[in-house]
C-alpha cells in the first residue's frame, strides 16, 4: 500500500449561494445547533433561575425584555430553535426514507426554513 | 472478506450507530416536549410571578422539564462533539475542548436540578 499523498486535493465551496437548499439547511442545522449550545442554552437557565427563585428577578428580566434589542434577541433565539426544530424533525422523516428525492428534498429544505421564519415572526408579534 | 495478517476488520468502534440513535430519541423527546409545554405555557399564558412560579408546581411538569433537560445535554454532547471532531484538528485542543464541554453540560444538569426543585 502506497502512502497517500501529502497534500490531498480539497474542494471546498464557501460560498452559500452556490450550494442547493438541503445543504444550507444542513450548515444552517449546524450553526444553529452550536449558538443553542452556547449562549443561548446557559442564558436560558440563568433566566428559568432568576425569574422563579424571586419576585424581585421576575420583574427584572420582565423589564430587561421590554426593551426592543432583547426582544430582538429573543426572536432570534426562537429563530435558532425553531429552525433547529423544523430542521431536526426533516431528518427524522427522511431517515425513514421518506423525501428522499432531489425535488422532494429541495421542497422540504425550503419549508424548514419558511417554517421557521414564521415561528419567529409569530413569537415576534407575540413579544411586541 | 478477506483477512489476513495485515488486514483489519473494517468496523470501527461500534458507538457511531449508538450516537446516531441517541441523537434521534434525544430529538424526539425534546420534539414532543417542546410542543406540550409550548401549548401548555400559551394556554396558561402566565403574566404575573405567581402565575409563572404555579405553571412548575406540578410535579409532573417539573419531571417533563427534566426529561427534556437531560435529553438536550446528551443531544448536545453528541453534537458539539461531531462538531469538533470535524473543525478542530489538533488532538490536544479537541481533547481540552471536549473536556470543557463535559464539564459544562455536567454543571449544567445540576443547575438544572437546583432550578426545578431547590429551596
Amino acid at each position: 500500500m502506497s502512502a497517500p499523498p501529502k497534500t490531498r486535493p480539497k474542494y471546498y465551496e464557501f460560498n452559500l449561494a452556490h450550494h442547493w437548499p438541503p445543504a444550507v439547511l444542513s450548515i444552517f442545522h449546524r450553526i444553529s445547533g452550536g449558538f443553542l449550545f452556547f449562549p443561548i442554552l446557559p442564558l436560558a437557565l440563568w433566566a428559568l433561575q432568576a425569574t422563579l427563585a424571586s419576585e424581585d428577578g421576575f420583574a427584572r428580566w420582565h423589564a430587561f425584555f421590554s426593551q426592543p434589542v432583547a426582544k430582538l434577541a429573543l426572536v432570534g433565539a426562537a429563530w435558532l430553535y425553531a429552525h433547529h426544530f423544523f430542521a431536526g424533525i426533516r431528518y427524522l422523516v427522511l431517515d425513514t426514507h421518506v423525501g428522499m428525492g432531489k425535488a422532494a428534498a429541495r421542497a422540504s429544505a425550503l419549508a424548514v426554513f419558511a417554517a421557521g421564519l414564521a415561528t419567529a415572526l409569530v413569537v415576534a408579534w407575540r413579544v411586541w | 472478506m478477506v483477512s489476513g495478517p495485515y488486514t483489519k476488520e473494517p468496523v470501527g468502534a461500534h458507538y457511531g450507530v449508538g450516537n446516531w440513535l441517541v441523537q434521534r430519541f434525544t430529538a424526539l423527546v425534546m420534539a414532543i416536549y417542546t410542543v406540550a409545554a409550548g401549548i401548555y405555557v400559551c394556554w396558561s399564558a402566565p403574566g404575573s410571578y405567581a402565575g409563572w412560579k404555579a405553571l412548575f408546581a406540578p410535579g409532573f411538569f417539573r419531571l417533563a422539564t427534566m426529561l427534556f433537560v437531560v435529553s438536550l445535554l446528551w443531544h448536545a454532547w453528541i453534537g458539539m462533539r461531531d462538531i469538533l471532531v470535524d473543525y478542530l484538528h489538533p488532538y490536544g485542543l479537541r481533547l481540552f475542548a471536549q473536556a470543557a464541554v463535559a464539564v459544562v453540560l455536567a454543571f449544567y444538569l445540576i443547575w438544572s436540578v437546583s432550578i426545578l426543585w431547590g429551596r
